[in-house]
């Protein structure tokens, strides 16, 4: 441990509790929304999770007006607007983009009476705030075993039910077909979704919780070809993105322009999105190398492709015959 | 013309599916009305019909996942079970994008266990099942891609082979030529053959055009405003039955072993509305016959 380490981890990092409880509510909830947001962005789902992230912001201000813990608050509305919007519109991917637009107009609109009675009211400014935008630094130290063992149900639940889940993103008629109980296995799903968003509302807060449900799934998806592969580096990035934003956000006591640190929401975010860009990017590079042979006359060089993402395979979606 | 004689030509051994006078009534509109039909061991039977006539509610009730108003559906001589697995289904069309991460391993293996609960554990009989029906359906070389980024006729042999996997004894296609150019046609067509003589499998295509799979059918059950004829090809689509069944006049032409099935006026009465229709949908069906 260097003069540079010292710079990189300021000192009492590792001893200040506050970061410790960060580091295993973030490190949790990471996890599991790894695993979720891989089946959430398979199945078609991406909308609706981010409906449910702005949802739960009406249970969190609801929760400050009560003066009670914000995760029931979040958790309560999510779970109540999956609910909803699973009864509304089912039927259709459509009639559930509908029904999940209607939903999440009306929280919002609600979340904002709350949120002007907490500022009003309770003169407490900072609702607004840790509500939409969270932070990882005030959790309290009785809500972890909460977080855990919501944390802990949603895994179980989407592990139990991952194959059915892939099968169903597929169709849910070829689902059906193979005897699987499509319409509840979707609610389970969608109630599984809302506690997972719960969690990720009280990490980074509920305007931004998608991004640790959506962004590193997405990233995830991009570096492999398998479902399972995609869930571990998911929560791999996750879990790494939520750490180092952490890390940074620590760090930056000691940065311009007030000396006060950064929130650590924005620093997580931040890792995510850098992360993904970087992951893109590379498998751009990739892509354009491996695309070159195809332009020369050389058939080994064409055949040593990798089929799954070579440009024939392009070709063939948009109908052009195939010439081999 | 429409008898359930199929028992016959595969000698003793009853029909795998038999559907016995189904009837459907969706919203208080009749939408199949006594629909009769039966497929035999090791045969390949067409359901033809246009858009609307019927054929997806009829694979839906086959599947269990719509109730008939009347009539029973009978797999192997006995009703139907609510959740059955002896029956292989292929959609039209499949919702993954191209950069979905689910190889076409990954779809067959769910046809084989996609109802358990849990995740699987890497198993050696597994992957032998799974390579083994890619290899059965031709699909070995494209394995390891990613099932969203091939083409609709290469996606339609992994479905087929996730279908099959499990051993159903009947396999239902939902327009599985609607897509496909017409190399790749011929292909799952020929594909499609070989499977039901090779496992002795039923096999119940549907189809708006029967040209396509007119070498390979045995037998043809044509659907229209609900009602269905089933028997040979030859038995079936002619302008008297079909005439019956669609409720106004059409003609069967047979031009260089395919079939044109066109509206229009003939030997019997002509109004004018019969004119105009045979007038309008001529250029239509000779361009679906292509």
């Amino acid at each position: 441990m260097g003069g540079f380490w010292s710079h990189v981890v300021e000192p009492g990092f590792f001893q200040s509790q506050t970061v410790q409880v960060a580091l295993l509510v973030g490190g949790v909830v990471a996890a599991v929304s790894g695993v979720v947001g891989v089946l959430t962005v398979l199945r078609g789902q991406s909308f609706a999770g981010h409906a449910l992230g702005d949802i739960s912001a009406t249970g969190g201000s609801g929760a400050f007006l009560l003066s009670i813990n914000p995760l029931f608050g979040f958790l309560g509305m999510g779970l109540a607007a999956a609910g909803c919007m699973e009864a509304i519109g089912v039927r259709r991917v459509r009639g559930r983009d509908v029904a999940t637009g209607i939903v999440l107009g009306a929280a919002l609109g609600v979340a904002a009476l709350f949120l002007y009675f907490d500022t009003t009211f309770h003169s407490t400014s900072g609702a607004a705030i840790t509500v939409l935008f969270g932070s990882l630094f005030v959790v309290s130290t009785s809500t972890v075993p909460a977080i855990v063992a919501c944390a802990a149900g949603a895994f179980a639940v989407v592990l139990l039910l991952y194959r059915p889940l892939l099968l169903s993103s597929i169709g849910e008629d070829v689902a059906a077909a193979r005897g699987v109980p499509v319409r509840v296995i979707g609610a389970l799903f969608i109630l599984t979704m809302a506690i997972t968003v719960a969690l990720s509302a009280i990490t980074i807060g509920a305007i931004l919780s998608t991004a640790l449900l959506i962004g590193p799934a997405a990233t995830a998806l991009r570096m492999t070809r398998r479902p399972v592969t995609a869930m571990v580096a998911a929560v791999a990035i996750g879990v790494a993105a939520t750490w180092v934003g952490c890390l940074l956000a620590y760090d930056s006591f000691y940065w311009p322009p007030v000396q006060h640190g950064w929130p650590v929401s924005f620093c997580i975010v931040a890792v995510i999105f850098v992360s993904y860009l970087v992951v893109d990017s590379a498998r751009w590079h990739r892509l354009r190398r491996a695309n070159v042979p195809a332009g020369s006359q050389d058939p080994a060089a064409a055949a040593a492709r990798p089929l799954h993402e070579s440009s024939t395979h392009d070709a063939e979606v948009l109908g052009s015959p195939r010439t081999d | 013309m429409a008898d359930l004689a199929q028992g016959a030509s595969a000698g003793v051994r009853p029909p795998i599916l038999e559907l016995d006078g189904i009837g459907v009534w969706l919203s208080g509109r009749e939408i199949l009305d006594d629909v009769k039909f039966g497929v035999g061991p090791g045969e390949l039977v067409g359901l033809i019909g246009s858009n609307g006539a019927g054929k997806t509610t009829i694979f839906r009730v086959v599947l269990g996942l719509l109730a008939p108003s009347s009539g029973r559906v009978l797999i192997d001589g006995r009703p139907r079970p609510r959740r059955n697995r002896s029956v292989g289904y292929v959609p039209q069309k499949i919702a993954l994008d191209p950069d979905m991460p689910l190889r076409s391993r990954d779809l067959v293996a769910l046809g084989l266990d996609g109802h358990r609960l849990g995740v699987p554990l890497p198993s050696r009989r597994r992957r032998e099942l799974v390579d083994e029906m890619l290899h059965a359906v031709d699909a070995t070389r494209f394995a390891d891609s990613r099932v969203g980024s091939l083409s609709g006729g290469e996606q339609q042999r992994v479905m087929i082979a996730h279908a099959l996997v499990s051993r159903p004894e009947l396999l239902l296609l939902d327009e599985p030529l609607a897509n496909l150019d017409l190399r790749s046609e011929q292909e799952v067509v020929e594909l499609l053959a070989r499977i039901a003589k090779e496992k002795g499998l039923a096999v119940l295509i549907s189809a708006h055009d029967l040209n396509p799979l007119l070498p390979v059918v045995d037998r043809v059950v044509y659907v229209a405003h609900g009602h269905v004829a089933s028997g040979t090809t030859d038995e079936v689509v002619t302008t008297e039955v079909l005439t019956r069944l669609y409720g106004h006049h059409v003609d069967v032409i047979r031009l260089h072993g395919r079939i044109l099935v066109v509206a229009g006026q003939g030997r019997g009465a002509d109004p004018p509305l019969a004119q105009e229709l045979g007038r309008l949908s001529n250029p239509l069906d000779d361009i679906m016959a292509v």
